[in-house]
């Protein structure tokens, strides 16, 4: 096993497809954490299942597989079910929950009725598109990787730019405004930095697993530390050990796909984070509450013993 | 034009259909404190955050020191309810101080060591100074609060809008917040507190404005805060009214 693993990394072409998978699990990290910090954690679940419609009907129309159509064609689907998704709450008396689930699974059903068509088409069955619902890291080509290096140094660098701008926001949205800063704006700012990591994502995690991306590490990196900046950091690495594992497996495992076990590996580093993590984590709380247990009995031991009974013991 | 620190006309704010605020319309003297008080549902903090730009407004004018709300940001400093932010966000109350400073940094620039010694000192001034590194999700409701009003000084402002500072503190908090609320008024600061406690607007306040969707009655507190005007605008509800139009003095009171 360990042997077939170091034989694909001697492999150029796997050393970028790994890099590349690596760099989509950095900056997916790193957005995931304002995603989780600001309760929308389901919202990656929700755009990458409705990128699927929208990456479809874009190869229908141009009958070319391209990253950037495909952000374009999954950028307006995404747009389409966040404006449903208000509408309906607006007009409704659903809670976002219920909304995002209609929504979700709406742009999902229409996404496979229209995949299905493409594979029956001529050309489609050599689009390669049946791999976009759970990955499949080995049929990215190299430009490809080109794509994911361009936009995660953009996501990356674009979160340390406005570290300051988005934290205020995800923070306290309402003192942001009374500061002056334009926060519908670095609202649809985030949403789109989360359009571009689920879309970039879908060809190596796929539509079904790529939120896991966007919270499994944010969450994990929570257990670690109580600063920001070192939550994203921390959420980054985690993000792109988990692409690293998965595009390694998968690579391993003929006809595997990424997406799941990029998921698992991530799952993995939850669990670790959940058990071990200092403080918040199950191990640290409960030693915590063994030891306030014992120092409070010590306590009422001490009161317990009679006070007069002095010189009997010595 | 009016270049009081606040001169607020006509303003109205609805959710969905419903009226909120309807046609409020009133002046602030600088170097005041001001209370603003009135039921549940009453539209005091909507009033406030209309005032902010918040909410969107349905008609109205609202001019800070003699100019539109929207070139004299950096003027007004702002102290939110407690209850509207996650205090498990991770960090640390220096770093939430720190976002007063924000404003006055611009975009992409990072606060240096100036701001943190501004921001230290706020700190000391709320006395929560030994807390500044402490994760915010391990300070107590009062802690918090104190937090919040640290950020505000860090702000700078010469106007102050506060929603409901006062609100679940312990006694320790309440007189730290009403120490500093003196000691702003020195400085000659406008502070508009939005109050729940019937039972301290005469002691905190130099004026008091009276709000049940529209304004009930606005001026100096022993002028405004009297019996008959808080029936109209609570509606009766509240027994304990009869006592403070004879001047009873309130159990309350002899904190």
């Amino acid at each position: 096993m360990l042997d077939e693993l170091l034989e694909i990394l001697r492999d150029p072409n796997a050393q970028w497809i790994l890099l590349g998978c690596m760099l989509l699990g950095l900056s997916s990290g790193i957005i995931g954490c304002f995603a989780y910090l600001r309760k929308q954690s389901l919202m990656g679940d929700t755009l990458a299942h409705a990128a699927l419609p929208g990456i479809c009907i874009a190869f229908m129309l141009t009958g070319t597989k391209s990253i950037m159509l495909f952000l374009i064609g999954a950028g307006l689907a995404g747009l389409v079910a966040t404006l449903g998704i208000s509408w309906i709450t607006k007009y409704s008396k659903l809670k976002t929950d219920a909304a995002m689930g209609i929504v979700l699974t709406g742009f999902f059903g229409i996404g496979i009725v229209l995949l299905t068509q493409i594979q029956h088409s001529g050309s489609g069955s050599q689009s390669g598109l049946d791999k976009f619902l759970f990955g499949q890291a080995a049929s990215m080509v190299s430009s490809d990787v080109a794509t994911m290096l361009v936009v995660s140094l953009f996501l990356s660098g674009s979160c340390w730019l406005l570290f300051k701008e988005l934290k205020l926001v995800s923070f306290d949205p309402g003192f942001a405004r009374g500061l002056g800063f334009p926060v519908a704006f670095l609202e649809q700012l985030l949403m789109f930095f989360m359009v571009i990591a689920v879309v970039v994502g879908i060809q190596a995690v796929g539509v079904v697993l790529v939120a896991a991306l966007l919270i499994t590490p944010a969450v994990s990196a929570r257990y670690w530390t109580d600063r920001l900046g070192m939550m994203m950091v921390l959420s980054g690495i985690f993000g792109a050990l988990s692409g690293a594992l998965g595009t390694l497996l998968s690579a391993a495992a003929p006809n595997m796909p990424t997406g799941p076990l990029t998921v698992l590996a991530a799952t993995l580093l939850f669990s670790v984070s959940l058990l071990a993590g200092p403080r918040k984590g199950l191990i640290a709380r409960r030693v915590q509450h063994l030891r306030a247990k014992r120092e409070h009995l010590a306590a009422r031991e001490r009161q317990a013993v009679p006070a007069p009974s002095r010189g009997v013991s010595q | 034009m009016s270049h009081s620190p606040l001169a607020v006309k006509g303003l109205s704010a609805a959710y969905q259909k419903k009226a909120v605020l309807d046609n409020v319309s009133f002046e602030v003297e600088e170097g005041k404190l001001m209370g603003i008080i009135g039921p549940n549902g009453a539209g005091k903090s909507t009033l406030i955050k209309t005032i902010l730009g918040l909410i969107p407004r349905l008609s109205g004018e609202v001019t800070v020191f003699g100019k539109p709300y929207s070139v004299q940001r950096k003027l007004i400093g702002y102290v939110p309810q407690r209850e509207s932010v996650d205090w498990d966000f991770p960090t640390n109350a220096l770093d939430v101080v720190l976002m007063g400073r924000y404003g006055r940094l611009g975009w992409f620039r990072r606060p240096g060591a100036e701001d943190k010694r501004i921001a230290m000192e706020c700190l000391a001034k709320v006395g929560m100074a030994d807390y500044a590194s402490r994760q915010i999700s391990q300070l107590s409701g009062g802690q918090q609060q104190r937090v919040f009003l640290a950020r505000a000084l860090a702000q700078d402002a010469r106007l102050y809008l506060m929603d409901e500072p006062f609100a679940g503190v312990d006694a320790a908090t309440e007189k730290a917040i009403i120490t500093l609320l003196q000691e702003l008024k020195k400085q000659g600061k406008t502070v508009i507190v939005v109050h729940h406690d019937l039972a301290t607007v005469k002691e905190y306040f130099d004026s008091v404005l009276l709000l049940n969707v529209t304004l009930q009655a606005y001026g100096p507190t022993d002028a405004a805060f009297t019996a008959a005007n808080l029936h109209r605008t609570y509606g009766g509800r509240l027994g304990f009214l009869e006592r403070l139009g004879h001047d009873v003095p309130l159990p309350a009171e002899s904190r």
